[in-house]
């Protein structure tokens, strides 16, 4: 039996290996920030001026000038650097800078990716929040782009274009005339957004038809042609192939005896109407094994989709983040 | 042995992912491909362009999915546009113009400065909708499209003066990573005007099983996942000398880790089977 | 009627004016007409969605149910994404239309909602989807079991496309010459042959089987024979 506060010390030895396990990372990333060359995590932009002539609302003509931010390698900074410091080159506006939004930024990504990495340990605070905004920014962003894509152009743009065209659309065709059919969907809009009201949500159910109706119509002949007519004529290939006159490709007519008999076999076994036994049991069961092998196969590719996408995020953090790889050669100074 | 493989813990396993990920990357591993038929097919798709041709890219994915999409769409906005064609963007997916934003970034402006956004291409922006959207611009894109991403009006684009619909392009390009994508423009689209156009489809591994039986009479050209994507870098670097340019090695550069990672997996597999069935002996001898 | 009989009077009448565009030319218009309706229900739906979310992340928080600081964490992340995003914060003027100060583009890089999307949306997104490979290995060592004929097959296939699509399969048969009558069994060429027989075979008879079955619920809709979408009879 084990000492009473064993498991105390357990917890508190393991707190502890956390701990230290922290700073070590933070003194790391510190260091390497702070004291090596050439650092790590910054982006550096160039500030191109762009001046523009545009007419007020009262006729009146006016020149707009703003700046853009274009990002550029370290190497460009460290060279515009070097000319500056050698007097060949004057250095202020239109020189490379540190953007200090967007190196926070690279940091705040790294700290998130860390953040949603950590669950792979146990579910923790850091994750919970990462999670947190994950779903407050994605919801907000998708509202947003539904809102300037679509309602604006789409909706607005045709109920009220004169409006539209005079305040966030001016590049709108000036002949538009409204068209009042599209209070229909905009009707339907406000209704669907009753189900977040407390009472009267079968309001919502005359819009949802609509996408029902909609999604039921489309997809009925498109599937129909798409996917049976077209993948029957597809799936109907000569058993004797033949290369040129009178030479049979035994390879080619291999390969289509598999596919018309194997797709024969597949579609016997999805058929239920009929106990699989005897010649149809047999049938299914061919099936049955192409399918497996077919199945085999979308493992293996769904094997590859995601490993690379954790590729991804491996060199985003050891290149964008920690600076340790340099595939593009951005870092690379002469 | 055995009891510790039997009861481990899974971080384990996420350990070895992550080194077998990991390692290859800074070791910066890059190994040869064999290019596929159907990456060789979606190649000569493109080839096929002529100098002022139309093609639509649909930017039909995401972040979670620019990992093994990015790649292959650097590539096909490069030799589309080194073929002269007109490139016209747009997207069924919220976030797909701001990829689309980022690949003129990495190809067109560096590569192609002399491309003039309004005469050489176009970004038209994102619609909601799914395959509806489809349905509407295959006859008519001025019912959707009133302006482009940045508020311009479609009439005042030079490029989209004679472009009424889907119909009047010469090939479409959906680089896709689910729904709705590249199975929504084969069957809408391509089925619909099977002798109007061609089109190719850049996928990830999950969505490519599904659209292998499109190829070749619906889908004439289909790169599927990262492997493709490296199959095609190596066709575009071969032809168009490009080997010199980071951005276009982005998919042979990922490769190396992925075979580590898929002898991992093919290892974890054998090693689990064998563990099950000493413990299946265990249990019946017992 | 309103809450049961007029729906199904909607669906039917959208899908059979979708079903007659396609074969009466003269119809067509109405079909396109009411996409782009169904094209602006779908942006709502984005609203709908992200009201929902603040209705379900205020009442955890008015409740005090446990976790409800990070439900706080999630309506200030919503709120502030929202208010830059709708107000277009930092975002330049329109290049052809310089004098109007809302035309500019909403996603523009350098704005403060770009920042949001290249900063935090992408760098989560691409991390949740990551996440996934681990899980993958995960699951290969501890459930694959090849049990019986299907399982070996299955597991088979999976290892012959995991090798044959990387160079350790080139590297594994490369002892058998390009060009003899074995080239087939090198494993990058295995790997395509499977793929172009057995998985677009498999595929293909799914896909018809999906498409029979993605018929007949069409119909079933259209027809008002499934009324499962307009939820239970009392509400």
């Amino acid at each position: 039996m084990s000492p009473p506060n064993a498991g105390q010390n357990s917890g508190q030895n393991s707190r502890l290996i956390w701990i230290a396990l922290l700073v070590a990372a933070v003194a790391f990333l510190v260091y390497r920030a702070a004291f090596t060359t050439p650092g790590m995590s910054r982006i550096y932009v160039v500030d191109q001026p762009v001046t523009v002539s545009g007419t007020l609302p009262d006729g009146t003509a006016q020149e707009f000038s703003w700046t853009v931010e274009d990002e550029v390698p370290l190497r460009a900074f460290v060279e515009s650097q070097r000319a500056i410091a050698a007097g060949t080159a004057a250095g202020g506006a239109g020189s490379p800078r540190l953007s200090m939004s967007r190196t926070i930024g690279t940091w705040f990504s790294a700290f998130l990716t860390l953040a949603i990495f950590s669950f792979l340990w146990r579910d923790n605070p850091l994750y919970k929040l990462a999670e947190a905004i994950f779903i407050g920014v994605s919801a907000a962003y998708w509202m947003v782009i539904g809102f300037w894509s679509v309602l604006v152009p789409n909706l607005i743009g045709k109920l009220a274009p004169a409006t539209a065209r005079a305040t966030v659309i001016p590049g709108l065709d000036e002949a538009a005339e409204p068209k009042f059919i599209f209070l229909v969907p905009l009707l339907l809009g406000v209704m669907l957004l009753w189900r977040l009201a407390p009472r009267g949500q079968w309001i919502s159910r005359w819009p949802l038809a609509l996408f029902i109706g909609v999604f039921a119509g489309l997809r009925l002949v498109q599937f129909f042609e798409a996917d049976f007519l077209n993948q029957i004529a597809s799936g109907i290939q000569p058993l004797v192939a033949v290369a040129s006159e009178q030479t049979i490709s035994y390879g080619e007519s291999f390969a289509n005896i598999i596919g018309v008999v194997g797709t024969l076999c597949c579609l016997t076994y999805f058929f239920f109407s009929f106990e699989h036994k005897g010649v149809l049991g047999s049938a299914s069961r061919v099936g049955i094994w192409v399918l497996m092998i077919t199945f085999g196969a979308m493992f293996g590719y769904t094997v590859m989709g995601r490993i690379v996408l954790l590729v991804a995020r491996i060199e985003f953090l050891l290149n964008d983040w920690l600076w340790m790889i340099d595939p593009a050669s951005n870092r690379v100074v002469s | 042995m055995y009891e510790f493989l039997r009861t481990l813990d899974r971080r384990w396993i996420f350990l070895l992912m992550l080194i077998a990920v990991t390692v290859p990357t800074v070791a910066g591993w890059q190994f040869p491909e064999k290019v596929s038929r159907n990456t060789q097919r979606a190649f000569d798709e493109i080839e096929k362009l002529q100098p002022g041709d139309r093609v639509l890219f649909s930017f039909d994915f995401d972040p979670a999915s620019a990992g093994e999409l990015s790649p292959m769409a650097t590539s096909l906005t490069y030799h589309a546009a080194r073929r002269g064609a007109k490139l016209y963007f747009m997207s069924l997916w919220p976030v797909g113009p701001q990829l689309v934003r980022e690949t003129v970034a990495k190809v067109i402006k560096p590569e192609f400065p002399e491309y003039r956004y309004g005469e050489d291409y176009v970004d038209l922006g994102y619609k909601s909708g799914y395959e509806a959207v489809i349905k509407v611009i295959v006859t008519d894109f001025r019912k959707l499209y009133l302006t482009d991403a940045a508020g311009s009006g479609i009439d005042t684009i030079p490029m989209m003066k004679d472009v009424r619909s889907v119909q009047d392009m010469d090939l479409v390009i959906s680089i896709s990573a689910g729904y709705a994508g590249a199975k929504e423009w084969v069957q809408y689209a391509k089925t619909a005007y099977p002798d109007t156009f061609s089109m190719v489809a850049g996928c990830t591994g999950v969505q490519a099983p599904p659209l292998l039986p499109y190829v070749p009479q619906q889908l004439p050209g289909l790169i599927a996942a990262i492997k493709g994507a490296a199959e095609y870098e190596k066709l575009l670097n071969a032809k168009y000398d490009l080997l010199a340019k980071p951005a276009f090695v982005e998919g042979t550069r990922r490769m190396g880790s992925q075979l580590v990672a898929h002898v991992l997996m093919v290892l974890l597999i054998v090693v689990g089977n064998i563990v099950y069935f000493i413990g299946r002996r265990r249990g019946v001898t017992s | 009627m309103f809450k049961r009989t007029i729906p199904l009077l909607i669906t039917a009448t959208a899908g059979i004016v979708l079903i007659v565009s396609y074969f009466v030319p003269l119809a067509q218009n109405w079909g396109e007409n009411v996409s782009v309706w169904f094209d602006i229900l779908a942006a709502m739906a984005f609203i709908l969605g992200g009201g929902n979310l603040l209705k379900m992340q205020l009442k955890k928080i008015s409740d005090r149910r446990p976790g409800w600081g990070y439900g706080a964490v999630t309506m200030v992340a919503f709120l502030v994404t929202l208010f830059v995003g709708l107000l277009k914060l930092g975002v330049n003027p329109s290049v052809p239309h310089p004098s109007y100060s809302w035309a500019g583009e909403f996603n523009e890089t350098g704005s403060i909602f770009w920042w949001f999307y290249e900063y935090t949306f992408k760098p989560l997104t691409a991390t949740m989807f990551a996440m996934l490979a681990f899980y993958v290995a995960s699951a290969a060592f501890r459930a694959f079991r090849a049990k019986n004929i299907e399982a070996i097959l299955l597991l088979g296939t999976a290892f012959l496309i995991l090798l044959g699509r990387t160079y350790a399969g080139v590297w594994l048969t490369e002892f058998i010459p390009e060009d003899s009558s074995f080239s087939i069994l090198r494993l990058e060429n295995l790997s395509e042959w499977i793929k172009d027989t057995f998985t677009t075979t498999g595929t293909r008879a799914i896909m018809i089987g999906v498409s029979l079955g993605v018929m007949a619920s069409s119909l079933r809709i259209i027809l008002g024979i499934d009324r499962s979408y307009l939820g239970a009879k009392e509400q």
